[in-house]
């Protein structure tokens, strides 16, 4: 019995010698690239698919390249061409204006895996993977509290432009805050810009000024609205980073975008040679979106339990919220 | 020395001037200006735990150290030129176009509008269709800042500013709106970008797989007819006429206000094609937007007018500053992805090039002009006072 | 009931579009006077920027805003020495290098940023001035008595300005050599001097508008500013170069801003519209130079002679 172990084990340490395949695939680390529009550190967009990298580097060794701040799509482009030819494993275009230039790019490359987000078109290319956030869950779950705790009957959402995962995520706001008070008032600003935190900053007193007590908003420049709504002492939702932080007297709660859920699938899916092709979501479901309470906030009571509430519907499937 | 032309009270005037290159300490000033940037720019990679000399080696290399790395600075340049050229006109006319943001949005957006109408005429219809449409989109939005200074005194730099605005609304507005990509209507995703443009819009490459594509001579083209307009033409004459004497231009019975008009009119014009070249000379042949309009022009509205006055305001000496101003736009973007840096770094370095740059001229004219600070003829026939001391 | 709610939407537009123009006002109060002197700054942004992220830096570290301000405005000096030093010593064109020190600041303040504060961390804002009697008043104190004390600075300074340009040596000296720099320098005026003084003041006063606006908002992002810099200049055209001239432009501006968002959160301006109604101040601040420029036919002084500088 012994001899035939032994000898098993030479056979076994003689194959696995001679054909390194057999090895896991952790062996040799990952090339990872992200480009990104903004600064790594904004507490929102970029930062959350940095943070997500960085989660799955505490389990795999991952060779990690950013390029943030690239606002501009054409230098994007030529970042993402470049890190193609350096022959990065994965390249990241972490922005939704990035993808037509994508589309161009990765059939030069047919060995590199790209993944695009946020957006949910892989262009029929078998390279490209497209992820997304279903933020109108979050945004519904939220509304859904927001609408609970105003005691004036209004909330207000301070948003930039009518596109793309902003519009998911007030449009979900303001269904949630409706199917929990159908007679509340909720007022969404668009302002225009992505960019302007001092016309965010007055929205949101423009809001506070019309009635509301809650107020919400997305994208970057949103850190005006919540210095506003902190000096003014009213509630604030926030959404794709952890924004307590931010005012922790009046944060309430916030979506968080766990985009490791899903850079992990891409991974593994990657490890069995499948490059892309694949669309890619990240939900209260699958836990790649979670709702952050602040536990310094006091709740009235049951506004929490509606959420939870929300949640469990969400989860389920009996609650809607217009996404897909 | 060095002032800027703005209407009374005040007396600016930029300063026209040829570069002589011929001289070997006139390229060797600047030289040193920009090896003290970077010197200065080291320091920095230094304290963020980068290596200089690799980024550096990177940074040129990428830009002009290959026939692929001329090319993407070739193309980079086409806007940062065609921009150029079109200050030198506008402020040859003493007219200060700070609009060539949106300028450029404009043009591109007509011109995009002729793709999506007429997807199915030829490339060799379709391709001056487009640029004549971003000629005349952007020559528009000149134009009405033209007439607003010619008729109602309103001064350009408030009016082109406030246009640039304007137009990234609208931008905005269209590219969410009627020109959005149906098929992120149908997704749901909404993302604000055109549906990709027809291929016969699409503008030749030049080089097999390289980006440098037709825009490259089309922009060459356009600054040299600049050029031709402003020396060898009688528009041309009354142009810089008026930018440099307008009572007397008024007196000899040239229309200030028509050539006012005419001055931004142009400048927009080339701005516009700028525009359109960027539209369907770029990688995904669409247009999209972020929000803001340097997503999509990468500044050269602004950069355009670094360009055209380090050249003198001269459209031909615009292709070699246009050129190095493309190539220190491409290599600082090579050099953040080599020593991975935040990009504020590589905008904080460009600055400061473009400062010590712009400061070095005073020791250049100094050595080659011991004392007196004399003019240097034109390229051209005409007599250009325009000197300075 | 509701007649005194449309009172007070009205009464919170107001202060809003006042503490809206207050940055573009400071930054265009600076740029009005180095300009006067003859001197133009397109760097403007880049000083805010700079301003802004000095003052956020000192306020986390202090926790008092009145030292942000002073670290807001000391950057602009030192700023504004250095541009002195190259646009009137080295005579560098000063359309290029404005826009190099903009790139600079735009690109320091964040580098800065991201290197020594990292995530975002939220400071205080100043706390509305009570003002005796004035505050308490029941419409106009809402409107006009309940700001922070920057937006008194910033609208003190304007009759302030307008003094020392009209009715002090200084200032006429000011708008001498910005006139005609010969004739002033033969009455014995140092052109080089007083630049240097414009030039140092305007930018200070321009890393105080960015210092402002970092504190009132509380937070620091990159690019803070959003091209106000450049809006600042384009308000001194407005108001002709003259301290009310460029308050009333301001005041347009922000007022404007906030109309057009007070229109929005009350659903007057459908969403659909929303790029369109943004384009508003933009517009309006066109429209009102219009009516106004036309009655104020400047002498299409392109005849005078140019600067001679230094």
């Amino acid at each position: 019995m012994k001899k035939f172990s032994l000898s098993l084990s030479a056979v076994m340490l003689t194959l696995l010698l001679l054909c390194p395949s057999l090895l896991p695939a952790s062996g040799k680390p990952l090339r990872v690239a992200i480009i990104a529009p903004s600064a790594q550190n904004d507490l929102a967009f970029t930062q959350s698919i940095v943070d997500g990298i960085k989660a799955i580097q505490k389990d795999r060794e991952i060779d990690l390249a950013i390029t943030d701040g690239t606002f501009v799509v054409e230098d994007a482009a030529a970042a993402i061409r470049d890190y193609a030819k350096k022959g990065y494993d994965l390249v990241i275009a972490h922005g939704s204006q990035y993808g037509g230039s994508l589309k161009e790019i990765a059939p030069d490359f047919p060995d590199i895996a790209f993944a695009w987000g946020t957006a949910a078109d892989t262009f029929g290319l078998p390279n490209v993977s497209s992820y997304e956030a279903a933020s109108d869950e979050g945004g519904y779950v939220m509304g859904v509290m927001a609408a609970a705790m105003s005691k004036k009957g209004g909330v207000g959402v301070v948003g930039p432009i009518e596109v793309g995962d902003a519009k998911l995520y007030v449009d979900g706001f303001v269904q949630g805050a409706k199917a929990q008070n159908s007679k509340i008032r909720a007022k969404v600003n668009y302002i225009g810009s992505f960019s302007d935190v001092a016309l965010a900053a007055e929205a949101a007193r423009a809001h506070i000024a019309a009635g509301a007590d809650v107020l919400t908003g997305t994208a970057q420049m949103v850190v005006g609205a919540i210095g506003a709504a902190r000096s003014k002492r009213v509630a604030w939702f926030g959404t794709q980073a952890n924004q307590t932080e931010l005012a922790p007297e009046i944060v309430v709660a916030s979506q968080v975008y766990k985009w490791e859920v899903i850079l992990k699938q891409i991974l593994a899916d990657m490890d069995n040679g499948v490059k892309g092709g694949k669309m890619y979501d990240i939900n209260l479901a699958n836990n790649g979106i979670v709702i952050k309470f602040n536990d310094a906030y006091k709740l009235a009571p049951g506004v929490k339990e509606a959420g939870m509430k929300a949640i469990a519907g969400i989860k389920d499937g009996s609650i809607k919220t217009g996404h897909k | 020395m060095g002032s800027l032309v703005v209407p009374s009270p005040f007396l600016f005037r930029f300063q026209v001037k040829t570069i002589k290159t011929k001289s070997f300490v006139g390229l060797l000033i600047p030289l040193c200006a920009v090896l003290l940037a970077l010197a200065l720019g080291a320091v920095m990679l230094l304290s963020l735990g980068a290596n200089p000399i690799s980024g550096y080696a990177t940074m040129f290399g990428a830009a002009f150290g290959s026939v692929e790395g001329f090319s993407e600075t070739a193309v980079k340049s086409i806007p940062l030129l065609l921009v150029g050229a079109g200050i030198c006109i506008a402020f040859r006319a003493n007219v200060i176009n700070i609009g060539g943001e949106g300028q450029m949005v404009m043009g591109a957006l007509l011109s995009t509008s002729v793709a999506l109408t007429f997807p199915s005429v030829p490339s060799l219809l379709l391709i001056p269709m487009v640029l004549l449409a971003g000629a005349i989109g952007g020559a528009f939005w000149g134009a009405i800042a033209g007439a607003l200074k010619a008729y109602f005194n309103v001064s350009e730099i408030l009016s082109t500013i406030m246009l640039n605005i304007v137009a990234v609304q609208f931008m905005n507005f269209l590219l969410r709106g009627v020109m959005i990509d149906p098929g992120e209507v149908a997704r749901g995703t909404g993302i604000p970008q055109t549906m990709r443009l027809t291929e016969n819009a699409d503008l030749p490459i030049l080089l097999e797989g390289m980006r440098m594509h037709l825009g490259v001579p089309i922009a060459l083209f356009v600054a040299f007819g600049a050029y031709i307009l402003l020396w060898r033409t009688a528009m041309g004459f009354r142009l810089r006429s008026v930018g440099y004497n307008p009572h007397a231009s008024r007196y000899a019975g040239i229309s200030v206000p028509k050539n006012v008009t005419a001055a931004l009119a142009f400048s927009g014009a080339m701005a516009g094609i700028a525009g359109a070249i960027l539209v369907f000379g770029s990688e995904s042949h669409r247009m999209v937007t972020d929000g803001g309009s340097t997503g999509f022009t990468g500044s050269a509205g602004f950069n355009g007018i670094v360009v055209a006055l380090l050249a003198g305001l001269h459209p031909l000496w615009s292709i070699p500053s246009a050129l190095l101003f493309g190539g220190m736009l491409v290599g600082a973007n090579a050099l953040q992805r080599a020593a991975q840096v935040p990009s504020a770094l590589i905008i904080a370095l460009n600055g400061l090039i473009v400062v010590f740059v712009v400061s070095s001229e005073y020791f250049k004219q100094r050595s080659l002009y011991a004392g007196q600070v004399d003019l240097a003829d034109d390229e051209s026939t005409e007599t250009e006072g325009e000197d300075n001391e | 009931m509701s007649d005194s709610f449309a009172v007070m939407i009205v009464v919170a537009t107001i202060a809003s579009g006042i503490r809206l123009a207050t940055p573009f006002l400071l930054a265009s109060l600076g740029e009005a006077l180095g300009q006067r002197s003859g001197v133009l700054n397109l760097g403007v942004d880049g000083v805010m920027l700079l301003g802004a992220f000095g003052a956020y830096y000192t306020v986390l570290q202090t926790s008092n805003p009145y030292y942000g301000l002073l670290v807001g405005i000391s950057i602009g000096l030192l700023i504004g020495l250095f541009y002195g030093f190259i646009t009137l010593n080295l005579r560098a064109e000063q359309g290029v290098s404005g826009i190099g020190i903009y790139l600079f600041g735009l690109g320091m303040s964040d580098l800065f940023f991201q290197k020594f504060v990292g995530t975002p961390r939220p400071i205080l804002p100043f706390m509305p001035l009570d003002i005796p009697v004035l505050s308490g008043l029941p419409v106009v104190g809402e409107m006009l008595f309940q700001h922070s004390i920057i937006v008194y600075i910033a609208f003190g300074l304007v009759p302030l300005m307008s003094f020392v340009l009209h009715r002090t040596t200084y200032g006429l000296n000011i708008r001498a050599i910005g006139e005609n720099p010969e004739a002033a320098d033969s009455l014995g005026v140092s052109v080089m001097a007083t630049r240097y003084s414009a030039i140092i003041i305007g930018n200070g006063l321009a890393g105080l508008a960015g210092a402002a606006l970092a504190i009132e908002l509380g937070i620091f992002q990159q690019n803070l500013t959003n091209a106000m810099g450049f809006i600042a200049i384009a308000l001194v055209y407005f108001g002709a170069w003259s301290p009310k001239g460029v308050m009333i432009g301001s005041l347009v501006f922000g007022m404007v801003q906030s109309i057009v968002l007070q229109c929005k959160t009350f659903g007057v301006i459908p969403r659909s519209a929303s790029d369109l109604a943004a384009m508003a101040p933009a517009v309006i601040t066109i429209l009102a130079l219009v009516i106004v420029a036309k009655r104020f036919k400047q002498p299409s002084a392109l005849t005078k002679p140019y600067v001679r500088g230094g």
